[in-house]
């Protein structure tokens, strides 16, 4: 059975149309990778899954339509990595992952022992124990993310939105944060709906690409499918050389315009 | 910031120690000449079952109980109301420079009062409340509803459109009441008085008339410091942590609106306690809102009746007004302030 079914999946801003009768199947522990020029309707998808943008046609996740749900009900089956998350600078790694238990704390009360025992098994387990006393200010990139994604595992929710989890980091950061992300799902069977630029990464990480243009979907599949020079030129206006290892990685480098390659002639 | 590692108890306990020796200040200095010891005895023996014999006359009696009693009491409600309710702003629009009075509760409590002190003098004597307090309180109530029915219009999900509805309140009901001053001198004058404050009027009718309103918005208040906690990251992040931030902002706004209206409508325009309040609570306390609610609450009473002692005897029994003496210590700590946490960040 999906974990996650989109159908017709459609979000409107005004008269404009950011995402077009989306559907898709995600099945437990799959990972899939949205691809797609700026505006192309990314973002609109995710944010519309876990209800910050209204959308018509339906979500279901683990066969539960959540269209009904309260946002609470929601936060539970649905954790979400923003862009650019909002990190109050003096507040430290423990409470900033304690807020993603929000969703099952009482009304009016506190955080219970065992949301307390939730996040401190979750610091454990992404080696954050040494940092969690430590203000989110003073610490850096690399080491906020991986509080953004302990907080969105602290949400115990089946399905993992996450939208540019790498654009803000440097290539070991990079590495280190969707390597993470990777073995969670395998071993907790997790979800996992990203958006990405970067295609070499989308292509390495995820099993499934899915190229939205406009809104619309326009490939769909492997790496290998969808990842085609022609294809990304149609798509993103953009000349690419595209390298097929033979481990089956896909390594996408974009080319040099000619007009501006500087003449190895021309006197300095 | 170390003052997050302060443990809550300590932190507390510092708090009400505060409290308690502004109070004690407040009731036992005045410029009436009673021997402090007797002042406070009296005062125990009042609160107490038991009967001591203070040794004041009657009328010092009655000068403790009846004129400073009840200033000290309001001026601890009223600083504890502004306080917590500026904390509470700044936590749902995430904004640490916004005060109380942001969505308009002044402006509207000025128009309503002026339009009381400039038509209905004649009515004072025969409504059972006075009617600058009634129509403050109305005002605040009233321009604070059409802010939020102006600016959480089809489709606004964040909090601009409502901050910038505000603004447009506060203009208008600015307005009419600036023209409506205008009247006569004698309307001029009191409208004056009133905006910079009035706590030197103080009775028990008037602690009695504000502290239900002012009760029930601090327990509403109190009950939101962990959701306040969940706002810092956010609107967005914290409706996709299941937080109902459209609830949490309606619940807040609307506690701190009638818990304020109420405080100035009896007494007057108080400004930069709802900011400075809060932010030193913040400094000392760290930043966490299950933090500075509470010390906003203690914090604030203690500042306002530390204040209202010294403008009430600093010059002689001159009653400075009270609007004078906060922002005349306030505005120069809210700019030292503000300059050490941009050297800290």
């Amino acid at each position: 059975m999906s974990a996650l079914t989109l159908s017709r999946l459609t979000v409107c801003f005004g008269r404009r149309t950011a995402v077009a009768s989306f559907d898709a199947e995600i099945g437990s522990g799959e990972w899939l990778c949205l691809i797609g020029p700026n505006g192309a309707g990314k973002s609109s998808i995710l944010r519309s899954i876990v209800g910050l943008v209204p959308s018509e046609g339906s979500i279901e996740i683990g066969g539960r339509t959540i269209g009904g749900l309260s946002s609470r009900d929601r936060a539970r089956l649905v954790a979400y990595v923003p862009q650019e998350p909002l990190l109050p600078p003096d507040m430290n790694g423990f409470d900033y992952v304690l807020l993603g238990r929000n969703p099952y704390v009482r009304p009016f009360r506190s955080e219970s022992r065992h949301d307390r025992s939730v996040v401190a098994e979750i610091i454990e387990r992404l080696s954050l124990h040494d940092l969690q006393g430590r203000l989110l200010a003073t610490m850096s990139g690399g080491e906020r993310q991986r509080f953004v994604i302990a907080r969105a595992l602290a949400q115990e929710a089946p399905v993992l939105l996450l939208d540019e989890p790498t654009t803000a980091l440097d290539i070991g950061h990079q590495q280190q944060a969707l390597d993470l992300v990777d073995g969670l799902r395998r071993e907790h069977g997790l979800t996992v709906i990203s958006a990405m630029h970067d295609l070499t990464l989308a292509g390495l990480y995820s099993d499934r690409l899915a190229l939205l243009h406009a809104g619309h979907l326009v490939a769909e599949g492997s790496a290998a499918a969808v990842l085609r020079p022609e294809t990304l030129a149609e798509f993103y206006g953009v000349s690419v050389r595209v390298h097929y290892e033979q481990d089956g990685t896909v390594v996408v480098v974009p080319l040099r315009s000619p007009s501006e390659q500087p003449s190895a002639s021309r006197p300095l | 910031m170390a003052g997050a590692r302060r443990p809550l108890g300590v932190v507390m306990g510092a708090a009400v120690a505060v409290l308690i020796a502004a109070v004690v200040v407040g009731v036992v200095a005045g410029t009436a000449g009673l021997p402090p010891g007797r002042v406070l005895l009296e005062v125990v023996d009042r609160l107490t079952p038991g009967h001591l014999h203070s040794g004041l006359t009657e009328r010092q009696q009655a000068i403790v109980w009846d004129l400073r009693m009840p200033r000290v009491v309001l001026a601890g409600l009223v600083g504890a109301m502004l306080s917590l309710a500026g904390a509470s702003y700044q936590g749902v629009f995430r904004n640490p420079l916004v005060d109380p009075y942001l969505l308009g509760a002044a402006a509207g409590a000025g128009l309503g009062a002026t339009v009381a002190i400039a038509y209905m003098r004649s009515a004072r004597e025969s409504w059972p409340i006075d009617p600058i307090v009634a129509l403050g309180f109305l005002g605040a109530v009233a321009a604070v509803a059409v802010t939020y029915l102006v600016g959480t219009g089809a489709g606004a999900r964040t909090s601009t459109s409502l901050v910038l509805a505000g603004v447009a309140v506060t203009s208008f009901a600015t307005a009419l009441q600036t023209y409506l001053q205008r009247q006569d001198d004698e309307t001029r004058r009191e409208v004056f008085s009133w905006i910079l404050g009035r706590l030197n009027t103080a009775t028990w009718g008037d602690v009695r008339l504000v502290a239900p309103y002012i009760t029930v918005s601090v327990v509403v208040l109190l009950l939101h410091r962990r959701m306040l906690d969940v706002l810092r990251v956010g609107e967005d992040e914290a409706d996709a942590l299941g937080a109902g931030v459209a609830h949490i902002r309606l619940w807040v706004v609307g506690a701190a609106t009638l818990g304020t209206a109420a405080a100035v409508s009896v007494s007057g325009l108080i400004s930069f306690v709802g900011i400075i309040v809060p932010h030193t609570v913040r400094l000392l306390g760290g930043a966490s809102y299950r933090r500075v609610l509470p010390l906003s609450l203690l914090g604030g009473a203690a500042f306002l009746i530390a204040t209202d002692t010294f403008a009430r005897t600093a010059t002689g029994g001159d009653n400075i007004p009270i609007g004078v003496v906060t922002a005349f210590f306030g505005a120069p700590f809210f700019i030292v302030l503000m300059r050490t946490r941009a050297v800290a960040r």
